[in-house]
């Protein structure tokens, strides 16, 4: 098998008596894009989010590239190669929609901490988020403040920003959400792009069902916090634990 | 060039432009253009006070933090050189040493202070702030044999920045070392500005734009948004320090009235919030504004007081010791019909 570069060891979180993530436990390895699937309230941003460490882990513990990174802050844990696109569009309003995915490459140069630099003077960093801005067809409204922008832009600059990012690691929490059929593919293409690319590990919350058939090479199943499936798409979407436990009826649909 | 001074921040609106140029040149030319101790007086506090409101839109305006430290800081910088000043004589050493320890006291005191409670929760700062600004209020008046108590007290600065120097006239006006002291507070307030200008420009400026926009974003993308609201504060507050000691080089005095009172805090919050938050430029209008307000208003109301004797109500209401009611009343029409400040409002009218 090919190189795992994220692994979580029993990972658990509890909000007061409700556990959102039970115990999970599961590889993720180079070049493998994996859907996670499961019913609203599942725990698929909550498992997200113990991952990239915004909330803190009950139990368990996560690895990347083999290190155990569980005790490392957000913006560590993203310095290291874990990049996440969020459900809920999550951006900074009041800047432009250059200015934004500029801000995501400074950060994955480490050039932030320069004090006396004119910020526009660092032209290679402008020209690569430009060259984002053109893979997700929104470098004509360069300018825009994010404010401004359709619901389905905005969730291409959510993607944008984590591209930019270049991690190791790539999180999309339901990147298609609210997009137009004519403008999702141009996200979805691009994950298909990433997961060509062979050397990074793609994580993708997806309801859609075509989707996942297209793109994933394996699919989890999280059903009241708990892993209940796990395997190659055909195989999970046949099997009769996720029959019952939650895909029966929309199976039995397509 | 102008725009490499200006950090390739124009003020991006006409009006604006001519406005920011007229307060250039009249600080620029002050004596020359309004001769008069008071006027000069008048536009030194303006400098001074320009660079007091841009370091507090630093942090407010650009950062998102809210601090009532910041007159503090500006003490702190204000008795370095005073102390300084008293204990080894008069001199420049003392200005150099007083101004440099007071800014490096000021970043350590904001330190510690961001390490405590930033990594808790930005409105934290603002209670603690607002703790450690009023137990230092205390320590000042009653350390009195230190910092001559609530009266303050006066020293001596070198000679040549006194008005007992004299070097003749010029265009009629008289050049004396109270005018070189103006125009080293001119320059260094002109540096300050142009710096802090940088700064917000800079690629650390934008991170903090960013943090103030989304802290929980500008965390997920790798940006330790600790470390830039510790050190926005820390050089937010170094900034407040110097315009202290540029201010106490001016009177010649320092006291807690002049420089750490609560008053001045208000103060700073409506010269960033008139003038518009995260600007900068905003911060020199608003300080402009105010200080002229604060000098010139109480006379004209006099002035109207006397006009309106006749009319009992309207000569009671536009009584001198009412001024502060009309700042007020100033400021909830400008939050009110500029809740963007004036330079907001200027830009998006263009
Ligand atoms: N911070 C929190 N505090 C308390 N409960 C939480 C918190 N975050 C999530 N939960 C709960 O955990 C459960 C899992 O939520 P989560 O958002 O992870 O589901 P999801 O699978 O992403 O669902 P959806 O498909 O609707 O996005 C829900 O019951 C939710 O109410
Ligand atoms: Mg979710």
């Amino acid at each position: 098998m090919t190189q795992v570069l994220l692994e979580t060891h029993g990972l658990t979180v509890r909000f007061g008596g409700h556990v959102a993530v039970d115990a999970v436990s599961c590889a993720f390895h180079a070049g493998e894009l994996t859907a996670i699937v499961g019913p609203n309230g599942a725990g698929k941003t909550t498992f997200f989010n113990l991952i990239s460490g915004q909330i803190p882990a009950s139990a368990g513990r996560v690895d990347l590239e083999g290190d155990d990174i569980s005790r490392l802050s957000v913006s560590e844990r993203c310095r290291r190669g874990l990049g996440r696109a969020f459900q809920l569009t999550n951006l900074f309003p009041g800047l432009s929609v250059l200015e934004n995915v500029r801000l995501a490459i400074q950060a994955h140069r480490g050039a932030g901490r320069s004090l006396l630099t004119m910020a526009d003077s660092h032209h290679a960093l402008t020209t690569e988020a430009m060259a984002v801005l053109e893979r997700v067809r929104l470098d004509r409204l360069r300018d825009q403040p994010v404010n401004a922008l359709s619901h389905g832009n905005q969730r291409k600059l959510e993607v944008a920003m984590l591209i930019a990012l270049d991690p190791r690691v790539y999180m999309f929490d339901e990147p298609t959400a609210g997009m137009s059929v004519d403008e999702a593919p141009v996200v979805l293409d691009l994950i298909a792009e990433l997961k060509a690319e062979r050397d990074r590990t793609i994580l993708l919350v997806e309801h859609k069902m075509d989707v996942i058939r297209t793109l994933a090479d394996r699919i989890i199943v999280l059903h009241n916090g708990a892993l209940v499936a796990d395997g190659e798409p055909g195989a999970v979407m046949a099997s009769d634990v996720v029959q019952e436990a939650y895909m029966g009826k929309e199976l039995a649909d397509v | 060039m102008i725009m490499k001074l200006l950090s390739g921040d124009t003020p991006r609106s006409k009006i604006l432009t001519l406005v920011l140029l007229a307060i250039f040149l009249c600080l620029a030319l002050a004596p020359f253009l309004f001769p008069g101790v008071r006027s000069l007086d008048t536009a030194a506090r303006i400098a001074i006070f320009i660079v007091l409101a841009a370091s507090y839109d630093l942090l407010l305006g650009y950062t998102g933090v809210v601090s009532f430290a910041h007159t503090m800081f500006f003490g702190i910088g204000a008795y370095g050189v005073g102390l300084a000043s008293q204990h080894m004589g008069r001199g420049y050493s003392a200005l150099i040493v007083g101004s440099l320890s007071g800014a490096l006291l000021a970043a350590a005191l904001a330190f510690v202070i961001a390490l405590f409670s930033l990594r808790v929760r930005a409105i934290f700062f603002a209670m603690i702030t607002l703790a450690v600004a009023s137990a230092v209020a205390v320590l000042v008046s009653q350390l009195s044999w230190l910092t001559g108590g609530e009266d303050g007290f006066t020293f001596r600065i070198p000679r040549e920045l006194g008005p007992a120097l004299r070097l003749g006239e010029f265009a009629g006006v008289k050049i004396n070392g109270k005018l070189v002291n103006y125009y080293l507070i001119f320059t260094l307030s002109l540096i300050l500005f142009l710096i802090m200008l940088r700064v917000v420009n800079s690629p650390f400026g934008r991170v903090l734009q960013a943090i103030r926009e989304n802290d929980f974003r500008a965390e997920a993308i790798g940006y330790r948004v600790v470390w830039y609201r510790t050190v926005a504060t820390c050089l937010s507050a170094a900034i407040a320090a110097l315009a202290g000691s540029l201010f106490a080089i001016w009177l010649r005095y320092v006291g807690p009235d002049t420089t750490l009172s609560f008053a001045i805090m208000l103060d700073l919050l409506l010269m960033v919030v008139i003038g518009g938050m995260g600007t900068i430029y905003g911060a020199a209008i608003g300080a402009t504004l105010l200080v002229l307000a604060q000098t010139y208003l109480q006379d004209l109301m006099g002035s109207a007081a006397a006009a309106t004797e006749a009319i009992p109500l309207l000569s009671r209401l536009l009584d001198p010791d009412r001024w502060l009611l009309w700042l007020g009343v100033l400021f909830i029409l400008s939050v009110y019909f500029f809740p963007t400040g004036i330079v907001g409002r200027l830009r998006a009218g263009k």
